[in-house]
């Protein structure tokens, strides 16, 4: 059974500690923090959905060539060896540690993988001026591809391992490296400029009746 | 909650359930509600306690196995710590050791303390709790950094008969306590820290 949503759709409850408060309105850029424990609520974001677009498209095709090319190479002795972010996974369940190779294979290339390809669905999406229901499906699964999408925390490790390798071989850093390494800031920026709460501000809702209700069809009618 | 109003973990929507109704629904993104994560402490106790269990195998067995012509040798996370050590290697020995050791560790104390706390209805340092709340939150992931370490090493250093390295039973292990605490993470609902204050001032006028 569908709840009741609030008169005023400015009033919430803080996610941290519950604090019923109204939200200000923000002008582009500006944010409002909790007065009782300080987390950031919402920050405006200025221009958020053609940025969060552009960065996510650039994003999508940094992380196909990531995954195509191989990231690190050694020589030794005149043998040489080279491996992929996926060949990594590979070799791992060939030893038997599947559980392990599964985990890796899920936070550097499948979450990923899924991050990328939701943010690029959800901007292409929240377009319209009253987004379809679909992409309220796909912005409520985005957190948790985010949680477990770990290309930087990856980057480092690799990094790790490339340093202890060089005692005994020489290291031939591979393409895929530097190109997981832009991918991490075009990820940052992605995350950084995209406003969920837009988003959910414009999209339709699950209750249709409601949203006549609370007032925010009117709200945005009036802004745009 | 004291209000009686839900507020949605998805989409952020305040409202208000109906009173007879058995299941609560956020009317913008159709996602159940109710007022605190369900059973958030007994499932945070739960992962906690899983990845208590996993944490002594995972520092005591292998990671890493090393075979070169001459013999072999396993490595636990803290024996690949020392042996990183070195004038100019230090700074990874240390990433190591914080990411590997010091995070897990402080991980599972500090969420123990959260949940003592809030089960005995603690209405003291209700910032600096949820402070400590946001870090673990925030820094768990990069408890990862071992795992990708040792699958790119073992997946590189394969020059048989010369030299190569496998994962060892260890790494299950340390994988499974960094996702288990990620989940106790994630199960444990923040807004419990300020329930009892809130209870209080209610009590209080």
């Amino acid at each position: 059974m569908y709840n009741e949503p609030v008169s005023d759709p400015s009033i919430i409850g803080c996610p941290h500690c519950d604090l019923v408060q109204r939200l200000p309105q923000l002008a582009p850029g500006a944010s409002a923090r909790c007065p009782r424990c300080n987390e950031e609520l919402w920050r405006h974001k200025e221009d958020a959905l053609n940025r969060t677009l552009a960065l996510s498209l650039g994003a999508a095709a940094l992380y196909l060539v990531a995954n195509t090319v191989p990231m690190l190479g050694l020589t030794v002795v005149g043998r040489s060896a080279s491996t992929t972010v996926i060949g990594g996974a590979e070799h791992l369940w060939q030893q038997g540690t599947r559980v392990v190779a599964v985990l890796v294979m899920f936070t550097a290339v499948i979450a990923p993988a899924l991050q990328i390809g939701l943010m690029l669905a959800i901007a292409l999406g929240a377009h319209s001026r009253q987004p379809r229901r679909w992409v309220g499906t796909l912005l409520r699964h985005y957190p948790t591809t985010r949680l477990w999408s770990m290309i930087e925390v990856m980057m480092l490790g690799v990094l790790v391992a490339l340093v202890k390798i060089a005692d005994y071989a020489t290291v031939i850093p591979g393409m895929a490296l530097f190109v997981l390494g832009a991918l991490v800031f075009l990820l940052a920026a992605m995350e950084a400029n995209f406003d969920a709460r837009d988003v959910w501000r414009r999209i339709a809702w699950a209750r249709d009746d409601a949203r006549v209700e609370s007032g925010e069809a009117r709200m945005v009618a009036q802004q745009s | 909650m004291h209000r009686g109003l839900q507020s949605c973990g998805v989409c952020g929507l305040l409202s208000r359930p109906a009173p007879d109704a058995d299941v609560c629904r956020c009317p913008r993104c159709d996602e159940v509600l109710s007022f605190r994560k369900p059973d958030s402490i007994q499932r945070t106790w739960a992962f906690l306690l899983a990845a208590a269990v996993c944490y002594i195998p995972a520092n005591v067995l292998p990671v890493l196995t090393t075979t070169t012509a001459t013999g072999s040798e396993s490595d636990t996370i803290m024996q690949g710590v020392v042996l990183l050590w070195s004038p100019s290697g230090w700074p990874l020995s240390m990433i190591v050791l914080v990411a590997s050791i010091i995070i897990p560790s402080a991980k599972i104390v500090a969420l123990a303390y959260l949940l003592i706390s809030v089960r005995r209805g603690s209405i003291a340092n209700n910032e600096r709790r949820l402070r400590l709340y946001r870090t673990i939150e925030f820094i768990g992931r990069w408890s990862m950094v071992d795992v990708f370490v040792d699958t790119f090493t073992a997946a590189l250093i394969q020059l048989q008969p010369l030299m190569s390295v496998e994962p060892g039973p260890g790494l299950f292990f340390f994988a499974a306590v960094v996702v288990l605490t990620m989940l106790a993470v994630e199960s444990f609902d923040p807004r419990l820290i300020w329930d009892a204050t809130s209870a209080h001032e209610v009590e209080n006028g």
